[in-house]
């Protein structure tokens, strides 16, 4: 350290003139600061959860599954702001209680697509050659097989269970993912800091936990933000479609299966849960605009 | 070139064995066809035995898929369950073209089946496409050109909420509007549901009024996520050196555009509607469904509800066929537009 | 050999009038005051600050600076070629034949673009299309500002190519850039930007990207074609060894600003400002000893986020005086063909200094380390 130390700083120039630089975090939180459309829809994501988590607290599960034919798709009044549904449930209750379900199958299967794309895309750029033959393939296979389709299939295979409805969500989109993360790792392995690790025998675990991963976080941050965007419209598709989590659990989705028999008679019973998915995937669309232009200052349309 | 077209082949054929073996494995997790046999009950259970070996479902795992895939006409079959496989069997496999029976409409080929939907759902589908190119390249471009106008800045907002828009919202309140409204002050409303009102017929005016609605909320997303695409493409290309030569040798902003910069961008455009355009024959699920139009999205739907795998494996490998195609001819594409490109 | 008295375009001099080697009416371009900013999410920076200079027709001038010191920017935002935004003209006028480029509308801009401006850039590899082909890009312009019909435009780009040393240019007029040589590209952006016979020839590091001994080509080609065709010329370069040979004026530019300006043998041999004095030391020389260490400026060029307040080379001068930080210095004329912007090196104390030291190079490259 006294070595360090003893080194003169001739070579300052003008640098006494000006502030002291600010790390990568900092500069990115700055940036993502000055994305006006991504702060609001940061704090439009804030306010759901609290609509979602805080709402949960006053109007109860017991509360949104409580039916009372009396109240067939009676219109939004002071005791149900909302209105009710065909079979006399309250849709403001509903939609609380959906709301919960349906973010947190966004975050939970957004967080099971990130870990298996990043674990797949791993392993393919660091090891390459015949590990990276195979999982390639393997993920074209994937991306060959049209999606939507794919995830139907695969819903009706496993019944209308929130569980496995975020891992059918979770194997079913990981291949961008693990593109990205593989084109990081081809990259970054080549550099000389990884060169230099490997030389004084650091574990490859360590390697890629360490040294690998960590580098590679700003396009995977942004793609995991985007895939809960992505995972609330598809629980949204495919409930719509009947195929989703099944009732009486309320999500966003599944309140608005069969409501389009009601488009002229209830329209409440559609546009509550439908402006709401709207709302949510709307801000973390442009909070993923913002972090990728915060993260990566090179992408940033100037 | 045309090696290169061999080798992509050849490449492509492994690729879809697997994708169409991990499909067929999902298939026979799906259900017990013979469980509804397409709505009609079949309550007996000697009748039920039967139809379940006369369709070859009490056969294990390859042999079902490698009759569906190659037939069974070269092997002997146990058709009258006396545990002798006697009968020669009649299917010619999904390589020769046999697509295997319909369960849900007897006596139909899941191709023609397939094949019925087919032109109802390219009208739709092209239709759609050609409004999404169109218009993604007019709005895509334009907001380029006039990067941070107060129009671009209208543009990018809008398109942020066509592309957060879940489809199915799109149109429920584009017939609440349209269709509901419209009528009830007493304009001139459109209409809502199917390909043509039975009691005028399926005249073009029929259709075309009753394409209007769907193609909108199709296009609604499609363009708002492209034009957004474009427009950075563009950007991208007008901030190029080759782009500022051109300036500096006085040409006009109209023949720079059109003739330095849109040839480029055309590139990462051309990946775009490849894409679209292999799945074109999938129809639109959520589309199809809400407005009742008989395409191959509905027919997908009904058909997987009721376990006929012929027909939902002949649609699906229909599909993959199409991307692989499709990815070959955008590559081919590619390399007409970029002459840096040579595959050989 | 160029004239030593230097063409003073603007700025009547401090001490008496200066004399004109060309016919001050004759002037071709004549650049004052010009500033141009970039709007940066970061900041504003400041990128060429209230620079003003003069090119008569036929002359060839040069403009020395460290990349990001604002040579290639002037340029560019005369010809209105820099992005708009973030980048803005704040200040100043560039008048080329009686008109004022900066506020001329961009359709008569586009007639002085490529007929009487033209401007070779630095990367032939991006500066070219690259899915169209050589023909395409040659005739275009002619097409365009001539008229040519396409048999006719395709002659002349022919013509253009066999004149820049194309070999085999008829059959190549169907290649892609990515077809040619880096050398050979740079040939063709040339012969491209030649085609309508422009009045002045902007050249911004047209050889950097090239190896050295087609370095020399290049040099050797465009000094040609100006002396064939008798257009002005102005070279952008960060290597003032290209410059010695063909300049006969040069502009030295640093942080956006111009700190000295002289015909190019009082510049060699009688260099004032400081940052001149360190770039003649840092020119690597074959009479020098082998053993000798090529010198380098410390420090590196100022952030242009900071106008800064004083000399913007004080940070990185040897001869800084507490002047130098709080005022910054305009060009002092010190004879009728040299300016320089330095506080110190032109007060006489210094120049009597000098004469007693063996000039610039002993001095700096003993100061300099």
């Amino acid at each position: 350290m006294t070595t360090l130390d003893a080194t003169p700083t001739t070579l300052t120039g003008s640098a006494d003139e000006l502030a002291p630089p600010l790390t990568f975090r900092q500069m990115a939180w700055r940036r993502f600061r000055r994305h006006r459309m991504a702060m609001a829809g940061a704090i439009t994501i804030i306010l759901l959860f609290i609509y979602a988590f805080v709402g949960g607290l006053i109007y109860t599960t017991a509360d949104a599954n409580k039916t009372d034919t009396s109240q067939r798709l009676s219109p939004p009044s002071m005791e149900h702001p909302f209105g009710t549904d065909t079979v006399g449930r309250d849709v403001l209750a509903r939609t609380i209680q959906g709301g919960r379900i349906s973010l947190m199958i966004g975050l939970t299967a957004a967080l099971l697509e990130i870990i298996i794309g990043v674990m797949i895309g791993a392993f393919a750029g660091f090891f390459g050659g015949f590990t990276d033959n195979v999982l390639m393939r393997f993920t074209e296979a994937m991306l060959i097989i049209p999606s939507l389709f794919l995830l139907i299939i695969m819903a009706r295979l496993v019944g209308g269970n929130a569980f496995w409805i975020v891992i059918i969500f979770g194997l079913t989109s990981w291949m961008y993912v693990a593109r990205i993360v593989r084109a990081q790792f081809l990259s970054l392995k080549e550099n000389d800091y990884i060169l230099a690790a490997r030389s004084i025998g650091t574990p490859t675990r360590e390697i890629i936990f360490r040294h690998i991963l960590p580098n590679s976080m700003a396009p995977i941050v942004v793609a995991a933000t985007l895939a809960v965007a992505t995972a609330i419209l598809s629980e949204a598709y495919i409930s719509f479609l009947g195929m989703g989590v099944q009732p009486p659990t309320a999500t966003w989705g599944n309140m608005l299966d069969g409501s389009y028999n009601y488009i002229e008679s209830a329209p409440w019973l559609w546009i509550f849960p439908g402006l709401l998915i709207l709302l949510t995937v709307l801000s973390i669309n442009f909070v993923g605009d913002g972090l990728r232009d915060a993260l990566d200052p090179r992408s940033r349309n100037v | 070139m045309g090696r290169y077209i061999i080798r992509r082949i050849l490449q492509a054929i492994p690729l879809l064995f697997f994708v169409s073996i991990i499909l067929f494995f999902l298939m026979g997790q799906l259900g017990d066809p013979v469980a509804t046999m397409g709505g009609r009950r079949v309550t007996r259970p000697a009748d039920r035995e039967r139809l379940t070996r006369q369709l070859g479902l009490d056969q294990p795992f390859y042999k079902q898929y490698l009759y569906w895939l190659i037939g069974n006409d070269w092997a002997k079959i146990d058709m009258d369950g006396d545990g002798v496989a006697e009968t020669s069997g009649t299917r010619l496999g999904i390589l020769r073209g046999d697509f295997g029976n319909s369960l849900m409409k007897r006596g139909q080929s899941a191709w023609d089946v397939i094949w019925e939907r087919i032109p109802n759902t390219l009208l739709l589908m092209l239709t759609a496409e050609v409004v999404i190119v169109v218009f993604a390249l007019l709005i895509g471009i334009f907001s380029a050109l006039r990067q941070y106008s107060l129009a671009d800045h209208v543009i990018t907002a809008v398109s942020f909420i066509g592309f957060s828009t879940p489809i199915f919202f799109f149109a429920l309140v584009s017939i609440y509007i349209f269709s509901v409204n419209f009528k009830r002050w007493g304009l001139p409303s459109l209409p809502a549901v199917g390909m043509f009102d039975p009691q005028v017929g399926k005249t073009p005016g029929q259709v075309a009024l009753h394409m209007v609605l769907p193609v909108m909320t199709i296009a609604f997303v499609s363009i708002a996520a492209y034009s957004r695409y474009i427009r950075s493409t563009m950007l991208e290309v007008m901030n190029q050196d080759y782009v500022r030569t051109a300036k500096a040798k006085g040409l006009q902003g109209r023949q720079i555009l059109f003739v330095h910069a849109l040839k480029n961008a055309s590139l990462p455009i051309v990946t775009l509607i490849g894409l679209d355009l292999a799945l074109l024959l999938g129809g639109a699920l959520v589309t199809e469904r809400i407005f009742a139009w008989p395409g191959m999205g509905r027919l997908f739907l009904d058909h997987m509800l009721r376990f006929d795998v012929p027909v939902v494996m002949g649609i699906l490998i229909i599909l993959s066929l199409m991307v692989v195609v499709f990815q070959i001819l955008t590559d081919l594409t590619y390399a007409v537009l970029d002459p840096r490109i040579r595959y050989d | 050999m160029p004239d030593p008295t230097l063409a003073r375009p603007h700025d009547p001099p401090r001490d008496g009038p200066l004399r004109y080697a060309h016919d001050p009416s004759r002037l071709l371009l004549d650049i004052r005051n010009l500033e141009v900013r970039f709007n940066t999410p970061e900041g504003v920076v400041y990128a060429v600050n209230d620079i003003s200079y003069g090119i008569h027709e036929g002359e060839v001038i040069a403009i020395v600076g460290e990349s990001g010191c604002g040579k290639s920017v002037s340029m560019m935002s005369i010809l209105g070629l820099i992005p708009k935004p973030p980048g803005e003209i704040a200040g100043g006028t560039a008048t080329f034949m009686g008109r004022d480029l900066l506020t001329l509308p961009e359709s008569d801009l586009e007639q002085v673009r490529g007929i009487e401006i033209a401007m070779v850039f630095q990367d032939s590899m991006t500066s070219l299309n690259p899915v169209l082909t050589i023909s395409r890009q040659m005739t275009e312009s002619l097409r365009r500002h001539y008229n040519m019909t396409d048999e006719q435009a395709t002659a002349r780009a022919i013509e253009l190519l066999e004149l820049v040393g194309i070999p085999d240019a008829e059959r190549r007029m169907s290649d892609y850039p990515h077809q040619f040589s880096g050398g050979m590209r740079q040939r063709v952006m040339i012969a491209m930007m030649l085609a309508c016979n422009p009045s002045l020839l902007i050249a911004d590091e047209p050889t950097t990207a090239l190896d050295v001994t087609i370095q020399a080509q290049i040099v050797e080609l465009v000094s040609r074609m100006r002396e064939r065709l008798g257009m002005a010329l102005i070279w952008i370069t960060h290597d003032l060894g290209v410059v010695a040979g063909l300049a006969e004026r040069v502009i030295v530019m640093y942080a956006g600003m111009i700190v000295e300006e002289a015909d190019v043998d009082s510049l060699f041999d009688n260099p004032h400002h400081p940052y001149t004095m360190a770039l003649l030391a840092a020119l690597p020389r074959v009479d020098r000893r082998r053993d000798n260490r090529l010198n380098s400026i410390p420090g590196s060029p100022p952030n242009l986020l900071n106008k800064p307040r004083g000399c913007p080379f004080a940070p990185r001068c040897i001869y800084t005086i507490d002047r130098c930080r709080s005022e910054r210095p305009p060009l002092i004329p010190l004879s009728p063909t040299q300016r320089t912007a330095c506080w110190v090196t032109t007060s006489d104390d210094f120049k009597y200094e000098r004469r007693q030291d063996s000039g610039y190079e002993s001095q700096s490259a003993g100061t300099y380390e």
